[in-house]
């Protein structure tokens, strides 16, 4: 089933974020991933692509679901994954992040899966490693695979991307998943708009190349997708939103706010979802119109994707060549 | 560590130079003559001709000398933190940098709210014999913003100025009987003009590249909100008012028509608020992570407008030096701030090279004008002043190189920028304590 030689093109040694990426670059991994959403439909899961193979998932920020898609991901290419999360590290004890950097790579890891809660620091990491790193989260910045499964996603509901109009509905502020789906989409020629109140949009957001809608109902018009975020309850310390039965009244989606999208349009969530926050229990459990459990098998699909194809790049494994 | 060069003689005569002394609108070739630690004679007719045997002489071969520099704003970072900086360090960094005056900011620690440090910094710079150093004061007790700190007895011990360093006074109420109880005395009160909780948390401009970057922004308003609200108690007590390293077109219109008004309202800036703009954060370099953060091009456009009109009085370095573990870091947790003292001079050339103003407004910005504000006895080329001068070429290129910087921490915004203008040579006290060896 998977054609563990066949020839693809992608030069990239790190997966840092969608913003830099080509849509050759974007296809080539949505094309791979393809392959492993069949694969991983079968009972034989296991595959040797990453045997001899050192897998870190180094995670700075509690995660359940991205651990385990990148976890499984891993497992079943064959490579050896380890988890090391921030309550167990050094990181407790004073350690800097390029100590920790530093510290692993002496290790001789193949791949980092890093997850950092500030902007940027994964890419500080990757500059002093010698492997491949694969950012799934650093601060407000980007989260690149979850742009990529959601893309794989509706790619494989509505048969491309080009075209349609998605809405990203919710806390853009502080969403890495909002900057990276709003980049991969316009690269990819969907048409972005964002729907929030105007204390949950960054600065000058529409040079992203999205239109900006503070009606949910207008913005919501005629689109294709409706891609939900999570809104954490310390927005409402920050006054960023005066509560949660205000924010769900005027932003929450619900059948009528719905009705203003496309009839097929699919309704997205990168979970954990708030029931009763940002989305209502009914909708986010249609599953005529909700794909949000999709996503998640896509996930691993995706990252299965991304780790064969930036493995290509590093030198073979001394197993292979033996 | 003391750079002392006695001069037997003790009298040198500069011959062959550029004079250039802003106080006097004087740009003509001639010549200095410095006798112990005074200048004796300057102008077009002073030449090496007619000098007795006892005089040495030193052929400046044409390049420009001018008064020493004067940064009113470095941070020292000793005592306290000797570790990212000294007054060592900073005194061989600022001479190699053609500065021979520097008012360091009170934030070390101990905080400089006590006769006692203001004692302590003095008498170590005096020992160096290095670049001159005044210290301002604290306005409130341990930078708390909340009990007055001794101003009265402090500028009797030497503090020239006084200011809560790298933050706001914060309490409008604590702002005005500092500006009133200030008066007093007839002393000056420097703000940081940013309002606290618009920049808490905030890492950089607030603006499209924070946006990209995941960044948290900090809007252009904290820092005019601040001007205005200064300027307003400014009004009320009939004090006077400094503001430290404007940034943005906001705060610099703020500052022009409170002057219009009359209002005892000057400003600084510092250098990579004109020739930085936010553009620099790049791809989160920490370096390029100020306070004031930089700002957007339209912002960097008006303070070079506000340097050409005279609204904006001086430019300092801003000397901030933090070390390796301080910068090496995710954005959000580096700290703020970049050196400055060894590129003062040929990032501010860049406005006689590429910003329109004349070479000798430049100097006048960054000698005589902030001498003045600060009543500091420098920035003049005059006979009976300290011999306090700097003799540069303001043609010469070069590159500014961490690895060649004298500065002990290395956090330089302007890293690899090639610059126009090199110190060839600085004079303190008619002492040569800095030779440019390349």
């Amino acid at each position: 089933m998977i054609d563990v030689d066949a020839p693809v093109s992608f030069t990239h040694r790190h997966l840092l974020g969608i913003e830099g990426l080509s849509p050759v670059d974007i296809s080539t991994i949505l094309d791979r991933s393809e392959r492993y959403v069949e694969h991983n439909r079968q009972a034989d899961k296991k595959l040797s692509i990453l045997r001899g193979r050192t897998i870190i998932n180094l995670f700075f920020e509690a995660s359940t679901r991205t651990r385990t898609s990148f976890e499984l991901a891993g497992k079943r290419l064959g490579g050896d994954v380890i988890n090391m999360s921030v309550s167990t590290s050094s990181v407790k004890k004073g350690e800097t992040l390029l100590d920790t950097a530093i510290t692993l790579n002496a290790m001789h890891p193949d791949v980092l899966v890093v997850r950092h809660p500030h902007s940027g620091a994964v890419k500080l990491l990757s500059e002093k490693v010698t492997g491949s790193v694969i950012n799934c989260g650093d601060g407000s910045h980007e989260h690149p695979t979850q742009a990529l499964l959601d893309a794989l996603t509706i790619r494989r509901r509505m048969g491309r991307l080009s075209g349609l109009t998605v809405a990203i509905c919710g806390d853009i502020m502080h969403s890495r998943v909002a900057r990276s789906n709003i980049h991969l989409l316009n690269t990819m020629g969907a048409r972005v708009r964002v729907v929030a109140p105007r204390t949950l949009l960054p600065a000058a957001v529409e040079r992203l190349g999205v239109e900006v809608f503070h009606d949910i109902n207008r913005g919501l018009d005629g689109c294709d997708i409706v891609m939900m975020l999570r809104l954490q309850t310390e927005r409402m310390r920050d006054s960023l939103v005066p509560s949660i039965r205000e924010y769900f009244h005027f932003f929450g989606l619900d059948y009528d706010k719905l009705a203003h999208a496309h009839t097929e349009a699919l309704i997205m969530h990168p979970g954990p979802i708030n029931r009763g926050v940002e989305i209502d229990s009914l909708v986010a459990d249609d599953y005529s119109r909700s794909v949000i459990r999709e996503q998640v098998e896509m996930g691993v699909a995706v990252r299965m994707a991304c780790l064969d194809l930036l493995t290509r790049n590093l030198p073979a494994p001394a197993m292979a060549n033996a | 560590m003391a750079v002392r060069q006695d001069n037997e003689r003790n009298k040198v005569a500069y011959v062959n130079a550029r004079l250039l002394d802003p106080a006097t609108d004087l740009d003509a070739p001639g010549g200095l003559l410095a006798e112990g630690e005074s200048i004796a004679d300057v102008g077009p007719h002073v030449t090496a001709d007619g000098l007795g045997g006892d005089w040495e002489v030193v052929e400046c071969g044409g390049q420009c000398l001018s008064p020493g520099l004067v940064d009113v704003r470095v941070q020292l970072r000793e005592p306290g933190e000797e570790h990212k900086g000294t007054l060592a360090s900073a005194g061989r960094a600022a001479t190699a940098g053609g500065i021979t005056s520097m008012v360091c900011l009170p934030n070390t620690r101990p905080v400089i709210d006590d006769v006692s440090v203001v004692e302590f910094v003095a008498r170590r710079a005096r020992l160096l014999g290095l670049t001159k150093v005044y210290p301002y004061g604290a306005v409130t007790k341990g930078l708390e913003g909340q009990a007055l700190a001794e101003m009265g007895m402090l500028a009797e011990a030497g503090a020239v100025a006084f200011t809560n360093g790298v933050t706001a006074v914060t309490s409008a109420q604590v702002m005005r009987q500092a500006l009133s109880y200030a008066r007093t005395f007839g002393l000056l009160i420097v703000e940081h003009p940013e309002e606290p909780t618009l920049a808490a948390d905030g890492d950089m401009n607030s603006g499209e590249m924070a946006t990209r970057l995941g960044l948290n922004g900090i809007p252009a308003a904290a820092e005019v909100i601040m001007v205005e609200r200064d300027i307003r108690l400014t009004e009320l007590t009939g004090g006077r008012i400094h503001f430290a390293h404007v940034s943005t077109a906001a705060a610099v219109d703020a500052i022009r028509r409170a002057r219009a008004r009359g209002l005892a309202v000057t400003c600084d800036t510092a250098p990579p608020y004109f020739a930085l703009n936010e553009n620099a954060v790049g791809d989160y370099r920490t370096f390029a992570k100020l306070s004031p953060p930089l700002r957007s091009e339209a912002d960097r456009l008006a303070v070079i407008d506000g340097l050409r009109d005279g609204t904006i009085d001086a430019i300092a370095s801003d000397h901030a030096p933090e070390d390796e573990d301080a910068k090496r870091l995710p954005f959000a947790q580096a700290a703020f701030g970049g050196i400055g003292l060894e590129t003062l001079l040929a990032v501010s050339l860049d406005l006689y090279h590429n910003g329109g103003l004349p070479l000798l407004d430049v100097v006048r910005l960054i000698t005589v004008k902030p001498a003045d504000l600060f009543a500091l006895p420098a920035g003049r080329l005059a006979r009976g002043q300290a011999a306090d001068l700097t003799l540069f070429d303001p043609e010469r290129p070069w590159q500014v190189r961490e690895s060649e910087l004298y500065s002990k921490s290395k956090n330089t915004p302007f890293d690899y920028r090639p610059v126009q203008g090199r110190v060839l040579m600085t004079i303190v006290d008619g002492r040569r304590v800095f030779t440019l060896d390349r």
